[in-house]
């Protein structure tokens, strides 16, 4: 009874934030547009019964625009997220290994981007990476370029600002994973002979797995449906999941295929979260066999 | 202590949610005004609120798909919203957003130019929905400065300076972009090419997609309008298709800086897009008598002249034309000449298939493929 009680908020809120928006969205996937307030036929009315279709889910199967969005979006969600984790990881681990004092104040300081709003750091990028910006004005200035260097809305800037955005999000799970992690299995890896880089390889590194597909996830799963960076930063020619969704609901005013792009885009990141669980699930076990770690008491428990 | 913060937690939304509910009975009128981003002067709904009373909430957006993707959801909460012609309005009308007008209420409508307002007849029959509020052409924002020195006999007279690939080739250097927008860009191009601007045949379209594709390398960015006026003001373009009013504006910030950027506007030759904003108001307007009160004070003379000194577009009140700033009223590139206007071109309607067409169209010219 108490049980169920407490249950009840989490249960409640995620009937009412995620089950019901998604089910709308849904609905609307499979409902034919026209003209009107809103602009769709609702898929089953009380005077025409069911009306709706499921052309919108096939014109996303069959054309191969929407395709190479998806495709495109995913290869970039990957880069983003694997460059994050390769910042993240070193940063991770020292914040991890700094003494105890150090590593609140370390950690402020990755989150302290966080304290300027998102839009206010993208325009400080484009200010710094504009033809007359900061960057072009130093090169230019030192006489290493005759004309400005189109560094804006190109590929490096996309990634600049998808990574800059994004990497606390890779820090926050690697620190705390590391954190957790059994000093004494190092210690007696070195006791019996391994040099540091062996230790790191064979012990630290399987052991913060899990950790590092928590930060992959937190960076890829965003990063696929991000639309402000490639638009703010990103060079023309990227249609991504979230533009062509955009350009859907906003220029053709067809909400119900760009329902149905959203719908194909969760259904789409479902796959990885669902691999990351599993992957989870045997380090839980892994980890349940092995003795109470010692740095346990301190953690810092934000893995999702 | 815990149930404390339990029970907020539970109860905050709940009054949020109360408070969303149940409109707050206020004394003073509200009226929700949602127009173009610089549009307006603001000494002119500082004069409305002083003389009516009523409290005036501004908005503003600098796309239409931003304000027709507010208002298809319904319960937008504005009173008075300035779509295009050409499509908003025109669709907006067709799918019953809008709130025929009272004219009895306006009287100043006897002060619109009936020339102009039938020109949006076409999509209005009787003018039943709206008013116009300004108009203007798209054309070319040129730097004048930066191109005269690259290449003295450069034709800045027309299109042919941006779409004929040779031409963006030799100014390429200087930057060139083209408006973000497929309804306001393609039935330039397509007039350009001396095809219908409605057209929806298949090879009108190809010819449009590969006119553009070969200029694309050419381009530095394809940006909405707001950033373009910033790009064109601060020099980083020296040759942009867009919005009249928008290069206009951009010539003047750069005249202020005092930097030596010089700024002029060229509507094509071979018939200029004309567009009109209009003043409606959304079928479920809360206030719709303060929008009504609102459109007739700005139909006065005065105010449209005060509007278009400071946005630099024209109007369609013609007893205003003496009393707007005469830098403004005597610039040909603001009020087009009268055999310039007889060419220039409204678009006309597309269909939903058309639409997705050129939608498509753009997006492969915005992705160079």
């Amino acid at each position: 009874m108490r049980r169920a009680l407490i249950l009840l908020p989490p249960f409640l809120w995620l009937l009412l934030l995620v089950a019901a928006p998604v089910a709308i969205l849904a609905g609307i996937a499979l409902s034919e547009p026209a003209p009107g307030v809103p602009p769709f036929l609702p898929p089953v009315s009380l005077e025409a019964g069911w009306q709706g279709s499921f052309a919108n889910l096939l014109t996303l199967a069959e054309d191969w625009y929407y395709a190479a969005a998806f495709l495109r979006s995913l290869v970039v969600a990957f880069l983003s997220a694997a460059i994050c984790l390769l910042l993240a990881y070193p940063m991770a681990l020292g914040i991890a290994s700094a003494r105890e004092g150090w590593r609140v104040p370390l950690l402020a300081l990755v989150l302290l981007p966080f304290w300027t709003g998102f839009l206010p750091r993208l325009g400080a990028w484009i200010g710094l990476l504009r033809d007359g910006g900061w960057v072009n004005g130093v090169l230019m200035g030192l006489g290493l370029t005759e004309a400005p260097v189109p560094l804006l809305y190109s590929d490096a800037a996309l990634y600049l600002g998808m990574v800059h955005a994004y990497l606390p999000f890779a820090v926050l799970p690697l620190t705390a994973t590391l954190l957790r992690r059994d000093l004494s299995v190092e210690e007696a890896a070195a006791d019996l002979g391994a040099t540091p880089w062996v230790v790191f390889r064979t012990v630290t590194l399987p052991l913060s797995l899990p950790g590092a597909a928590a930060a992959f996830l937190l960076v890829f799963i965003p990063a696929a449906g991000e639309f402000v960076i490639p638009e703010l930063l990103g060079p023309p020619e990227a249609l991504l999941v979230g533009r062509a969704l955009w350009g859907e609901f906003f220029q053709n005013r067809d909400w119900p295929l760009a329902a149905a792009l959203a719908v194909a885009l969760l259904a789409l990141l479902i796959l990885p979260i669902r691999l990351f669980q599993r992957l989870e699930d045997d380090g839980g076990s892994r980890r349940a066999a092995s003795p109470p770690s010692r740095s346990s008491g301190q953690s810092l428990d934000m893995v999702p | 202590m815990r149930r404390g913060f339990l029970f907020a937690c539970l109860l905050l939304p709940a009054l949020l949610l109360a408070r969303m509910l149940v409109p707050v009975a206020s004394a003073q009128p509200v009226l929700n005004v949602y127009n173009w981003t610089d549009y307006i002067d603001p000494a002119v709904v500082e004069r409305f609120q002083q003389q009516t009373g009523i409290r005036v909430r501004y908005d503003v957006y600098d796309s239409l798909e931003t304000l027709e993707g507010k208002l298809s959801a319904g319960r937008s909460g504005y009173d008075l919203i300035v779509p295009t012609s050409e499509p908003s309005f025109a669709r907006l009308v067709r799918a019953g957003a809008l709130r025929p007008l009272d004219k009895d209420r306006i009287p100043n409508w006897r002060n619109l130019d009936p020339r102009l307002m039938e020109r949006v007849a076409a999509v209005d029959p009787g003018n039943r929905y709206g008013a116009i509020y300004l108009w203007g052409t798209v054309g070319l924002g040129i730097r004048l400065d930066r191109v005269r020195a690259l290449w003295p006999e450069a034709p800045m007279d027309g299109l042919d300076l941006l779409l004929k690939p040779e031409n963006a080739a030799r100014l390429a250097r200087c930057g060139l972009a083209v408006m973000d927008s497929a309804t306001d860009v393609l039935p330039s191009v397509l007039a350009w090419l001396g095809k219908g601007p409605d057209s929806t045949e298949a090879a009108d379209l190809r010819a449009a997609e590969q006119a553009l594709l070969a200029i694309r390398p050419h381009l530095r960015a394809i940006p909405g309008s707001g950033a373009l006026v910033d790009m064109l003001a601060t020099g980083e373009i020296c040759v942009a298709l867009t919005y009249s009013g928008d290069v206009i504006q951009a010539a003047a910030r750069a005249r202020e800086a005092g930097r030596g950027v010089e700024i002029g506007y060229v509507a094509p030759k071979s018939g200029a897009h004309l567009w009109f904003d209009m003043l409606a108001i959304p079928a479920d307007a809360p206030n719709p008598d303060a929008a009504h009160a609102f459109i007739d004070f700005l139909l006065q003379p005065e105010i449209m002249a005060a509007i278009t000194s400071h946005v630099r577009y024209p109007n369609a009140v013609p007893a205003s034309r003496p009393l707007v700033a005469p830098a403004v009223r005597e610039d040909p590139s603001v009020h087009p000449p009268e055999e310039a206007l007889s060419r220039a071109f409204v678009p006309g309607t597309l269909n939903p298939a058309a639409e997705r067409a050129r939608t498509r169209l753009w997006n492969r010219f915005r992705a160079g493929r």
